[in-house]
């Protein structure tokens, strides 16, 4: 990838052009083929295989947010992937994890990533948290012809905004709607357990270690109904992605912390299988 | 419609690069220079919106003295340069050496064709490696060339008399207290000899510092800690001074 066409070295044209500070703005303009929403995919028959990602939760604390996903990736009925990690920082401030075809999931991040640097870079400030959101709701829509091929992409967007002081998630659809959730959201093909759990396990007033051990419980329950929900794999050392955001920015779990909540979860649940009860009224 | 004088080529390049100079020698002097955990840009900038210093990439730091337009267009189309390489290969493939390369292209095509005015600017190029030998320092005058750059270098108005005190005063190892306050007492030094006091406020600072966890190891240094570090390096210069 020379700078430049014309081979005197010398940086295009639009590349000095003043405008647009969106990373994605500059790439179509001047390499549009490299975005991935300009990709034109040959009629297919059926649907592709590749491997999918599939739960990722999320809840507010107050001070914060937490995000976290299983370490599974099916195609079909195959696990083709054991370890693979789908919730990324996306900034300082924020991250992302994601649910749907991984390699279109991993290459959208990268974009994403670049995107909100670049922002930054060039402008000397950071995007808001909402700017951040939508930019992200764009992305997922230009994978509008990828995902009616049933490569679908659905990430989840958590955040701490600086201006308000506290977490927010965002969820979204294939089509790029983009919902602000409340206390919790979770996406993917186990979310649907997780979100049962994760409603009766929320409260409003818990501390970062609370929302940690939630989120856990959450995939946990979620890996217990969903088969392409992977839970803690003890043996391989395998254990969910745990990431928290505070006012003090992203910090990714270490293992022996996340191993640790997993092998407590563990320990409780050779108890109580279905994992802690919440009251009847 | 008159016919235009003839002027020989040498005057035609001379002329150009006198312009250019004198451009760039009516911006403030700037300093970047190495430290034992990194590399340090110091300038005095009353502006806090304007910088004369920015993150080019995980590594790379950018800084520029002369016309604030010419060269923030040169910084923007820098971090495009490398962020498209980046997404395109990897990371690591940027590399300040190339570009300072392609930074040379541009000011050197703009410099010799006639139809365009000379860029009035100066850049630094600086890539901080895992280790003070792997530091790189790229100076671009106006006219495109490159100088590879050891130590410290400093560009703008008052440049060579600075880089002469620098030269004479900078060794490898420094603290970043150390490395700041002799780029300070540097650019404090006017023409005439003569020493001003420059307040903190309007210095611009930012390191590229090695030993910072994040991938990204540029960083601004402002308010409290700018304020601590001059004070740190004053009080040592001093003990320093009292010793002899």
């Amino acid at each position: 990838m020379e700078a430049n066409s014309r081979g005197t070295g010398r940086l295009p044209a639009a590349f000095l052009t003043p405008g647009s500070s969106s990373f994605m703005d500059f790439l179509a303009e001047h390499q549009p083929e490299l975005l991935p929403g300009n990709r034109q995919l040959p009629p297919t028959q059926g649907v592709i295989e590749a491997p999918h990602g599939t739960t990722i939760v999320a809840v507010t604390f107050p001070g914060g947010v937490v995000l976290a996903g299983d370490r599974r990736a099916t195609m079909g009925n195959v696990i083709a992937q054991r370890d693979i990690e789908k919730v990324f920082p996306a900034d300082e401030y924020s991250a992302v994890g994601i649910a749907g075809t991984a390699g279109l999931a991993v290459e959208m991040v990268k974009l994403f990533q670049l995107e909100l640097e670049h922002f930054e870079k060039v402008e000397g400030a950071q995007l808001s948290l909402e700017g951040k959101a939508n930019r992200l709701s764009t992305m997922i829509r230009s994978n509008l012809g990828m995902a009616m091929q049933g490569l679908a992409v659905v990430p989840l967007f958590a955040g701490y905004d600086v201006d308000r002081a506290k977490g927010r998630i965002f969820s979204y659809d294939v089509t790029g709607g983009r919902t602000e959730e409340r206390g919790f959201a979770a996406t993917g093909s186990g979310s649907v357990f997780a979100r049962g759990a994760m409603k009766k396990l929320y409260r409003d007033d818990l501390s970062e270690a609370d929302a940690t051990t939630l989120v856990v419980q959450a995939l946990y329950d979620a890996a217990d109904d969903d088969s392409a929900t992977g839970g803690p794999d003890v043996a391989r050392r395998i254990y969910p992605i745990v990431t928290v955001i505070t006012e003090d920015g992203f910090r990714r779990l270490t293992e022996d912390e996340s191993s640790e909540i997993a092998r407590s979860i563990l320990e409780r649940r050779l108890e109580q299988p279905d994992g802690p009860r919440a009251a009847l009224l | 419609m008159s016919t235009p004088f003839y002027v020989s080529p040498q005057q035609a390049m001379a002329d150009r690069a006198e312009y250019a100079r004198k451009g760039i020698a009516r911006g403030r002097s700037l300093v970047v220079m190495q430290y034992a955990d990194g590399i340090v840009f110091v300038g005095e900038n009353p502006s806090r919106a304007l910088h004369k210093f920015s993150e080019i990439y995980d590594r790379i730091g950018f800084a520029a003295a002369g016309k604030y337009n010419e060269y923030e267009n040169l910084r923007i189309g820098g971090v495009r340069y490398a962020d498209l390489r980046g997404y395109t290969y990897d990371r690591e493939d940027v590399t300040a050496r190339g570009l300072a390369n392609v930074y040379a292209q541009t000011l050197g095509t703009i410099f010799s064709s006639a139809g365009e005015k000379p860029y009035e600017v100066e850049l630094v190029v600086a890539e901080v490696g895992e280790t003070p030998e792997g530091d790189q320092i790229y100076r671009l005058p106006h006219d495109g060339s490159i100088v590879d750059e050891h130590g410290s270098v400093a560009v703008g108005g008052n440049a060579e008399q600075i880089s002469s005190y620098l030269d004479r005063e900078h060794r490898d190892g420094m603290s970043l207290a150390e490395a700041l306050q002799l780029a300070v007492r540097a650019l404090s030094r006017d023409t005439n000899g003569t020493e001003r006091e420059i307040p903190a406020e309007r210095l611009e600072v930012a390191v590229l510092d090695r030993t910072r966890p994040q991938q990204r190891k540029f960083k601004r240094i402002v308010g409290g800690q700018l304020a601590r570090l001059l004070e740190a390096g004053s009080t040592a210069t001093e003990a320093e001074s009292s010793d002899e």
